[in-house]
């Protein structure tokens, strides 16, 4: 347990003791942090502003431009997670800094698939007239929104780093075997029980410029909040393993301190 | 020794420890058995009952399912027999698959008692022409079912709140199953109106899904349980 430190310290150490004392900010950071205001803001523009209303689904469609950039970067948030649990899992090195990028992109992917869930069913009551549709994607995403909360619980299990690290990172990988399989079967059951499925979503509709731009102030938005939060949430999970292991250390040290008067602890201090 | 014939003797043993602990056939089953009873409660009509009765044999499975699984782990875990096993030098694929193949048996007849239930409670009728369909999808839903249920208990056993997590992993998993498996009985039951022929693209998946889990978890439950 205690061997956990020296990994640690070598794998990341500017990740675990930023270079700002106190907080996870990094001059890195801040820029990406500033960027990712003012993309907002742009965003909050051209989506409630300068893009047009659509003739068909009217001011819903821009509830679009929050849902379509958060499924994509959440899709993208669970590549980098399933690609840093391989890291992790076949790297020599086996660097928890994988295993926290993992996590950390992990967590974000989920809160972005819930947001795209959230702002969907908007969209959907307000066009479909439902809120929810049995339709092929968005069973998928809710299964898909499932399974990386089951994956975000396996995190929690009690053990050590490198067991959580190792159990995750199997649920990781797994989750790209079990995703196309879900997405597969739903898709056959929506075609064998409906004819003509729900509402083509966006893709058909052939976008006007300055929403198809609106899209793209979301995409680089939401890209950079990613970015962001997955800096800082990596750096947060490093000074909370860091936390973990000193608090065992100096519980450690404390035991080792009181009993050295008496003089029995001489064998114990050789294994630990 | 190879490790099938490993493999076998896992199993043998899970068999034998249910057989003479008889918790599946004095309180798995029965579980199973009140489930399909107040599905009936909830879903009050004949007519729906009809209609659903496939897709509620496979959920009782499910639910079952996740008691066999506890339990499976639970004998493991309890005096740490799953450590001493791998410090013995067995192969954690052998463990996977035998563990696997105990808890596939378990679930077929499981299944079939569920089966029978729902002719009896539900009026289902199983025409001749749907038997092959029907036999061939229970064993490879089980197969898919096995390997998943047998991956994510190993993964949690022996931790605290498995009992809440199980769940939680193995359903989403499991989705393709309940679908594919759910269909593929309507088709060879011939509920509303469905015909044999329907029923073979949904065995393809779920042997696909079978073979895809069952390797996917031999590889994947040595580092699991290598703690």
């Amino acid at each position: 347990m205690t061997t956990t430190d020296p990994t640690l310290s070598q794998t990341d150490p500017a990740d675990a003791r930023p270079s700002t004392g106190a907080g996870t900010g990094t001059r890195a950071t801040r820029i990406i942090g500033i960027a990712t205001i003012i993309a907002m803001g742009w965003l909050v523009a051209f989506g409630l502003g300068f893009s047009p209303e659509d003739r068909d689904q009217r001011e819903s469609v821009r509830l679009l431009y929050v849902h379509v950039p958060t499924i994509w970067i959440a899709y993208l948030a669970f590549i980098v997670t399933a690609v840093a649990s391989a890291m992790y899992f076949f790297g020599k090195k086996k660097s928890l800094g994988w295993d926290r990028l993992a996590g950390a992109s992990a967590e974000i992917g989920t809160a972005f698939v819930a947001v795209t869930l959230v702002i969907g069913a908007m969209w959907g009551r307000l066009t479909w007239g439902v809120f929810w549709q049995w339709d092929a994607r968005l069973t998928t995403t809710a299964l898909l929104f499932v399974t990386y909360i089951g994956y975000l619980a396996v995190r929690r299990l009690d053990g050590t780093h490198e067991q959580r690290a190792r159990r995750s990172a199997v649920i990781g990988m797994l989750a790209v075997l079990e995703i196309p399989l879900v997405h597969w079967s739903v898709r056959l059951w929506r075609s064998l029980h409906q004819e003509a499925t729900v509402l083509g979503t966006d893709g058909d509709v052939s976008m006007d410029g300055l929403m198809l731009f609106s899209l793209f102030v979301g995409v680089l938005a939401f890209s950079l909040l990613y970015v962001w939060l997955v800096m800082h949430r990596t750096r947060v999970m490093a000074m909370e393993d860091l936390l973990d292991d000193r608090d065992l250390d100096d519980a450690l040290a404390a035991r080792h301190a009181e009993a050295r008067p008496v003089d029995i602890g001489g064998n114990e201090e050789g294994t630990a | 020794m190879s490790t099938l014939r490993i493999a076998r003797l896992v199993a043998a043993k899970d068999l034998r420890i249910e057989w003479n602990s008889r918790v599946f056939v004095n309180q798995v089953l029965p579980f199973a058995g009140v489930t399909m009873v107040i599905f009936a409660f909830a879903l009050d009509a004949d007519s729906v009952l009809q209609r659903v009765a496939p897709g509620l044999v496979w959920l009782a499975t499910l639910f079952s399912m996740l008691v066999l699984v506890q339990r499976a782990f639970a004998v493991e875990t309890a005096d740490g027999a799953l450590d001493a096993l791998r410090v013995a030098g067995v192969d954690p694929r052998a463990i996977y698959l035998g563990k696997a193949a105990a808890l596939g048996v378990q679930l077929l007849v499981l299944e079939a008692v569920l089966l029978f239930a729902a002719v009896v409670l539900y009026g289902q009728t199983i025409p001749a022409g749907g038997w092959v369909l029907l036999v061939t999808t229970l064993i490879s839903a089980t197969c898919g079912l096995a390997a998943v249920g047998t991956l994510y208990g190993g993964l949690a056993a022996g931790f605290t709140g498995r009992e809440t997590l199980l769940p939680l992993l193995t359903f989403p998993a499991v989705a393709p199953v309940l679908i594919g498996a759910t269909r593929a009985v309507e088709a060879a039951l011939g509920t509303a109106g469905a015909v044999v022929s329907d029923g073979w693209p949904w065995v393809g998946l779920l042997a696909v899904f079978a073979v895809a889990f069952g390797v996917g978890g031999a590889l994947a439950f040595g580092p699991l349980i290598d703690e």
